[in-house]
């Protein structure tokens, strides 16, 4: 059995926050579950998509985020407790559902987590996705901890409930992925089928309905707001007139940080984890009892830029900063403030309240490092044996006496940027490759070659495609279909033969019958460990005027391994070696050493997929004999 | 209860969170509280894996520059790399088995001399322990065990406080039944080789 799926109330485990959520979803009985997967959510859905396979639970792998909300909110609609998770940048993309859905509202109990990433350890950007439960108007909850995401995701869906709207969860990848201990639970029995009951008055958003609507979601975030004033998720710790406000894993340090200064019968901290809306008259309680007050949250400044206008509301005169220094005339020491860049820790939350309410501090001292050799960094590169090199190499040859711009999309093969492939020009989010290849074809005189996966061409690749057709636009896409999706950990997508996981109630789409449908006149496929012959047919689609697509067809080699479809073969540099380097310097697979000036290959991680075999010059690498 | 601070660094596959994940159920085992921090986004593409583990009653879980106890290295060049969180009282443990990075296989980029990362970790921090993981991996049976081998070496140390009992128990719960001979075995060999001469 799942070990999330343990009856087992009281047993005490340490899990992930990612498994700590999925658990709680699981103990506050979630009956309907939807996704698209994305760094730092990615394990949640994991866990949801097993346990699904051997419980009454739905669970899907949704094609895109605005897909998933509304496939979810249909479930919330019929009354069943649905849950809807997605990485930050993933709810710009369920934003239009969003929306509306906050004016409909639900019947089940409905969550949605957003999972942000300051500091951007694996997205693009480090948006604040506080602002889209303002933006929206959904209730919105913020845990500190792990264990407290358990019981948060229980609450949310109760909260969800006597309000009738969706809940937004907000984690941040120090939530996701820090591991805890928790315990566990009773697991509520999950009502499995719902009855969609008519409702046009509210279900269906003509303008007349909708200015009602407006009208009645107004209404609820002031009941809302009452609700989070007594919210056992609100609360204040410790006394003194130093005033602390903070959420999320900010309040971790700070709680650290008052015990290392000694300062915890002066300091008084106001603990926010149901944070929209804000807990208007507990704030305004709390500000009354301060002589200042620091405001501690990653980000924007969503809660310090509110408690300034309650202060104001109440003509409360106290310093308050976060992240704004203020009027300079009060001759405030404001200058060393927080940020509103990438993360905090405990040691930079701890020197900036010292310097804050003047508390005298020394820091540990830092260390002269300048002594410290150069080591070589070791940025993440694509694997040994991955189809994705290949393809750019051929790409690259094929369109080499061109002036190409390469738009690139969002998946393991941006890292194709860097040298020497170098293959990867512009990109800003999911489905932009193909688009953006659009206007640039039409903006300039240059060749656009774009690159996009299969998941990510499922995503929001397909409707950039059918207005390249509209339009009669002049590029070629690429599609790289490894048969998964790669990056975030081998989740399906709607073109994967799922039988190969011994699932058989899936359907499938062809994704070269999905492009010739769509009209695109020049379709043709290769097979990438093919070099010459791959080239070729690379020539042929840059020689066509007007939309062509490549479909790249090789699957994942991770993947590949890890489901016993490829054997690794190893491939040997032999003495026919002149030194060429044009492997090297090439292709740059990680599976290439020098050793006394000699190109070697590391025979424990080669794969022998030959690509370097196929493009040395002397014919030098050769099939390892075994 | 006292906060002990220990950060791991490793090279992706390395098994490092595994590591991390034997500390935690040893944690559980002893009754210590413990939180934990991991950054994985890119292992699986050649990256560095860092873990932040937070033994004891500090309820943060991630680690700031400087504040180490304790710097468990699975590579050499990776544990000089992370020098910014130590200082003069952390102690260091590190595999001295190197793992070039990509670039430097291709020489294009600069790997420190094995005995000037020694040299500086030994002058700048309040200890040392320097052993080959990977010999006693092998020696073991499995080079697949160097994270085993190197959790040897820090229980040894004494710096977290756990039983051997306990850490044993431990890997039992949280690694393979299949490995768990060759992991016990390496387990000793790195508690050997800790032990101060």
């Amino acid at each position: 059995m799942h070990k999330l799926l343990n009856d087992s109330p009281g047993e005490k485990v340490m899990l992930l926050g990612n498994e700590a959520i999925a658990r709680g979803a699981v103990e506050a009985g979630v009956a309907f579950a939807t996704t698209y997967p994305g760094t730092p959510s990615s394990e949640i859905s994991l866990n949801l998509f097993q346990m699904s396979q051997e419980s009454d639970l739905y669970f899907e792998y949704s094609t895109n985020e605005k897909v998933a909300l509304e496939v979810a909110a249909a479930a919330a609609n019929s009354g069943l407790r649905t849950f809807c998770m997605m990485k930050h940048v993933g709810v710009n993309v369920a934003a239009d559902p969003l929306m509306t859905l906050a004016y409909v509202g639900v019947t089940g109990g409905m969550v949605i987590l957003s999972a942000d990433d300051p500091a951007m350890f694996s997205s693009q950007n480090e948006q604040d996705n506080r602002y889209y439960a303002k933006f929206g108007g959904l209730p919105m909850l913020e845990p500190s901890s792990v264990a407290e995401a358990k019981e948060m995701i229980k609450y949310a869906f109760e909260l969800s409930e006597s309000l009738g709207q969706p809940v937004l969860l907000r984690t941040t990848t120090r939530i996701n992925h820090s591991n805890a201990f928790v315990t566990f639970g009773e697991i509520q029995k999950p009502q499995t089928k719902g009855r969609f009951i008519k409702d046009p008055h509210r279900c269906v958003t003509v303008p007349v309905v909708s200015r009602g609507l407006h009208v009645k979601l107004l209404d609820k975030l002031e009941k809302a707001t009452g609700m989070a004033d007594v919210s056992p998720f609100n609360f204040v710790q410790g006394s003194g007139k130093f005033g602390v406000i903070t959420n999320g894993v900010s309040f971790h340090y700070a709680e650290d940080a008052v015990k290392d200064l000694g300062i915890e019968d002066k300091a008084r901290i106001l603990r926010l984890g149901f944070t929209n809306p804000l807990p208007e008259t507990l704030i305004k309680t709390f500000l009354k009892e301060c002589d200042r007050v620091l405001v501690i949250e990653e980000g924007e400044p969503f809660m310090e830029e509110a408690v300034k206008a309650f202060g104001q509301e109440e003509g409360i005169v106290i310093p308050i900063n976060g992240k704004f220094k203020g009027s300079k005339s009060k001759g405030e020491k404001t200058k060393n403030l927080f940020s509103r860049l990438s993360e905090y820790d405990p040691a930079m939350v701890r020197e900036k309240i010292a310097d804050y309410f003047g508390i005298e501090y020394a820091p540990v001292e830092k260390m002269d490092n300048t002594d410290i050799p150069e080591i070589a960094m070791r940025p993440p590169n694509l694997c040994s044996g991955c189809s994705h090199r290949a393809t750019f190499y051929e790409v690259k040859q094929a369109a080499k006496d061109m002036d190409v711009i390469y738009p690139t999309d969002i998946g393991c093969y941006t890292l194709g940027f860097m040298p020497p492939l170098s293959m990867g020009d512009f990109v800003v989010c999911m489905g932009s490759s193909v688009s953006t290849s659009c206007g640039f074809s039409r903006a300039t005189d240059q060749k656009v070659v774009s690159f996009i996966g299969d998941s990510t061409f499922f995503h929001s690749g397909i409707t950039g495609l059918v207005n390249a057709v509209f339009n009669k636009h002049n590029f070629t896409l690429v599609i790289l279909e490894n048969d998964i999706t790669a990056m975030t950990g081998h989740q399906p997508h709607p073109g994967v033969d799922m039988e190969r996981f011994g699932l058989d109630t899936f359907g499938r789409v062809n994704i070269e019958k999905l492009v010739r449908a769509l009209g695109v006149e020049h379709v043709s496929i290769v097979k990438p460990f093919k070099v010459k012959k791959s080239i070729e047919t690379i020539k042929e689609a840059l020689e066509f005027k007007g939309v062509s697509v490549i479909i790249s067809q090789e699957p994942c080699i991770l993947y590949a391994k890890s489901i016993k479809l490829k054997t690794p073969r190893p491939f040997v540099v032999t003495d026919k070696c002149t030194d060429h380097k044009e492997c090297i310097n090439g292709i740059a697979c990680p599976s290439f050493y020098i050793e006394e000036g000699r190109v070697k290959i590391d025979a424990d991680t080669c794969v022998g997929c030959a690509l370097c075999a196929q493009i040395c010059p002397e014919n030098a690498i050769r099939p390892l004999k075994q | 209860m006292k906060t002990t601070r220990l950060v791991i660094v490793a090279v992706g596959g390395q098994g490092n969170l595994l590591a991390s994940k034997v500390l935690g159920e040893a944690a559980l085992i002893s009754g210590v509280p413990v939180r934990m921090s991991e950054i994985h986004g890119m292992a699986q593409r050649g990256g560095v894996v860092e873990s932040a583990i937070v033994f004891g009653d500090a309820t943060s879980s991630i680690i700031s520059d400087g504040e180490a106890d304790i710097l468990l290295g699975f590579e050499p060049a990776e544990t000089l790399r992370a020098i910014n969180r130590c200082s003069k009282k952390t102690m260091v443990i590190t595999n001295t088995a190197t793992l070039p990075p990509f670039t430097v296989g291709i020489g294009k980029g600069s790997y420190p001399e094995v005995e000037e990362i020694k040299t500086l970790l030994e002058a700048k921090t309040a200890g040392l322990v320097w052993l080959d993981a990977m010999a006693l991996a092998r020696e073991a049976g499995s080079p697949m065990s160097v994270n085993i081998v190197l959790l040897g070496a820090l229980i040894q140390t004494g710096a977290l406080g756990f039983t051997k009992e306990s850490v044993i128990e431990a890997i039992r719960r949280r690694t393979k039944p299949a490995f768990l001979d060759k992991n016990l075995k390496a387990f000793e060999l790195g508690m050997e080789a800790a032990k101060t001469p």
